[in-house]
């Protein structure tokens, strides 16, 4: 393929400091038996890029559970007894509330604010939490800079590897990349 | 509006039922690029359609008339209202109840539905979140004004005031400011989250430089990493599985303003499961008055398919059934109770003053969705736009008889009257269909309406060619050949 040649005249005859390089792809099939084949070439630092959740990419890619529901159950505990204590402190501790001879502290009047308390926690982590798994907001990333990553929001389906990779060889790695068969190679400077 | 037949007879018709074959979700010859083209080409319109600014120009309009009345009943008084006692509570608290409820459409489409797996939910669950949190925005208004001095709203909340005391959490007032500001808050979160991956396909294909910074910042820096759309995945499943039971809890929590009082009418253990039904019913008649002309305005009748409209007239035919047993097992209980103000409560709703209230109440929400029996009139455009505005109006008619009804006659004869809204109760109200429908055209003008990755998703492109590879049914557990070296 004439584009791919021109991506590795363009890495050496102008030595740019790589980022990385990424290959995009328009099946499904294809994109997915490419997956395969570089996760089973031993890549740490690699991605692939997608306009919508690809179902049996997780397992393709070999990227393990998120620890993101952990989390939000810790969240919503948190709430939850917040949303106790928050009661209990200010209508049983710090100004006693006796209305019509009804015991000073109850819990099931207690529930519907720990319960929405512990949702309001369990939410908020929930969103926070993936942002920061994620490492968003990042408004500046050199892949932001590639012309293929622009479709892939679109209809395009994305690998990247990173030249900070140990594996990583431009040389190497781009053959490795061509030899999938995608639409078209870029190299994408730091 | 198209006609029936029309449709009926064109390729936009996947309302057919072959049990051989899954019924598409998209019509037409559509791929990636055609949807993102269609729904991001609302946005990138150059030029706004007359037709959006003459809808924009009266809702700003009525907007002006909400906050006008609102600024009247601030530097006068409550008295403006037609409120008198016995009937403290009059149209604010109706209103409320009202606009909540026609939001519980947008959490049960995005989170109810997505935890049972119906996947026809990506056309219109953007639409329908979009649609939650502009109601929710005009419900709160209301008892917030409605508390009289709305400088000392704050003591609603746990923040030490000046008379050194706290709220009662007894009161299921104070429940529902939990669970009204636990639900706009969780609303505003999942319909953001759902976005990000949207307002990234915007930034993406922005021309211009303001766009592109605007939908940039706004995108977070989104980069479609299949590692981040694995943990977006999960989050989105979690916020789902949380704005389930509190989409239930908080119309739940909405009735306990009423069922925890001793009032005969509001007294009742069945208000929480009736008042919930009652909100996805008025809910889904909204979500279709405005996707019907949006659809057809936008042309997206391929993606938001007859179908959609042909399920959501079936949730109406349920939730209006449960509404109507509900009205029934009201009467029943009253009269098996044997309690005579309870007896009387009921007798007095459907033969009283305010009969005439209730039986638009009866016609509309109960008559009226009969007719969704039939295929005909459920594919039929102009039967369902009809029939769900008419479905809101006895919606909001039935808060009005569950709140005046039961307040205008109550223990003490000789303080029994008539209510009668002012017309700034009147005005109020009509303006705040401004507000609603000012944030709306915003929305649809600068907001994706269709949850463009999602919809994507379930494309039958989005899956596995190889027929030995695809899991059961509608394309779930798709599985690449071998998973053997899959260390996960």
């Amino acid at each position: 393929m004439s584009a791919d040649t021109t991506t590795q005249e363009t890495i050496e005859a102008e030595a740019m400091e790589l980022h990385g390089l990424v290959a995009s792809f328009d099946k499904i099939d294809e994109f997915l038996a490419a997956v395969a084949k570089v996760r089973d070439a031993g890549f740490a630092k690699w991605d692939t890029h997608t306009p919508f959740v690809v179902h049996g990419l997780d397992s393709a890619m070999g990227i393990k559970p998120t620890k993101l529901p952990f989390l939000v159950f810790g969240a919503g505990l948190t709430g939850c007894t917040l949303g106790i204590a928050l009661q209990w402190f200010t209508n049983v501790f710090d100004y006693p509330y006796l209305i019509s001879g009804k015991p000073i502290f109850s819990l099931p009047a207690n529930i519907p604010v720990a319960f929405e308390m512990t949702i309001l926690f369990a939410a908020i982590s929930a969103l926070l939490g993936m942002l920061a798994f994620n490492r968003l907001p990042q408004l500046s990333h050199p892949l932001h800079s590639s012309r293929l990553m622009k479709r892939a929001t679109d209809d395009r389906f994305l690998i990247s590897i990173e030249a900070a990779d140990p594996n990583f060889d431009p040389i190497k790695t781009l053959e490795l990349l061509e030899s999938l068969e995608p639409l078209q190679v870029e190299a994408v400077e730091a | 509006m198209s006609t029936s037949t029309s449709v009926a007879e064109s390729y936009l018709n996947n309302t057919t039922d072959d049990p051989t074959r899954r019924a598409p979700l998209i019509v037409g010859d559509n791929d990636f690029h055609s949807v993102t083209d269609a729904v991001c080409g609302i946005i990138e319109m150059p030029k706004t359609p007359p037709a959006w600014w003459i809808a924009f120009f009266i809702s700003v309009s009525l907007t002006g008339v909400l906050f006008a009345m609102i600024t009247y009943l601030i530097t006068t008084g409550v008295g403006v209202w037609g409120l008198q006692a016995p009937v403290a509570w009059g149209w604010a608290i109706v209103n409320f109840v009202f606009w909540v409820g026609i939001g519980h459409a947008g959490t049960l489409i995005s989170a109810v539905l997505f935890l049972f797996r119906q996947r026809w939910r990506t056309s219109i669950n953007r639409f329908a979140e979009g649609m939650t949190i502009f109601a929710v925005v005009c419900a709160g208004v209301f008892p917030g004004i409605h508390v009289g001095r709305v400088w000392v709203a704050y003591w609603l909340a746990p923040i030490p005031n000046q008379m050194s005391m706290w709220p009662n959490f007894r009161s299921p007032l104070l429940w529902d400011v939990f669970a009204v500001g636990t639900y706009a808050t969780v609303s505003l979160l999942f319909w953001y989250m759902g976005m990000i991956p949207d307002l990234a396909t915007i930034r993406d294909r922005a021309k211009s430089k303001v766009r592109w910074f605007i939908y940039g910042i706004l995108s977070l820096g989104w980069r479609s990493s299949n590692r981040h759309w694995h943990r977006f995945e999960m989050a989105y499943l979690l916020l789902a599985a949380l704005a389930t039971p509190l989409v239930l809890s908080v119309h739940s929590v909405v009735s306990f303003d009423f069922a925890v009082s001793i009032v005969p009418g509001w007294h009742t253990t069945i208000f929480p499961p009736y008042f919930v039904a009652g909100a996805i019913f008025s809910g889904f008649a909204m979500v279709v008055t405005l996707v019907i002309p949006t659809r057809k305005f936008f042309h997206l009748e391929e993606i938001i398919t007859l179908r959609h409209l042909e399920s959501m007239a079936k949730i109406m035919l349920a939730t209006g059934m449960m509404v109507g047993l509900a009205y029934s097992t009201e009467f029943f209980i009253a009269w098996y109770s044997g309690n005579s103000y309870e007896a009387f409560a009921f007798l007095n709703r459907a033969f009283g003053p305010y009969a005439w209230a209730y039986w638009i109440m009866v016609s509309c929400n109960v008559i009226v969705p009969q007719v969704f029996w039939f295929k005909k009139f459920r594919t039929n455009l102009i039967v369902l736009w009809v029939a769900s505005i008419l479905i809101n109006v006895g919606m909001w008619f039935e808060r009005f008889v569950i709140v005046v009804s039961s307040l205008s006659r109550d223990y003490l004869p000789s303080s029994w009257g008539y209510y009668r809204p002012s017309i700034v109760d009147v005005l109020t109200f009509v303006g705040s269909f401004g507000l609603f429908m000012t944030l709306f055209l915003l929305f649809v003008r600068f907001l994706p309406i269709v949850g463009m990755a999602e919809v994507k998703g379930v494309m039958p492109q989005a899956h596995l060619k190889d027929v030995a590879a695809q899991g059961h049914g509608d394309y779930h557990g798709d599985i690449l050949t071998e998973r053997g070296g899959v260390k996960s």
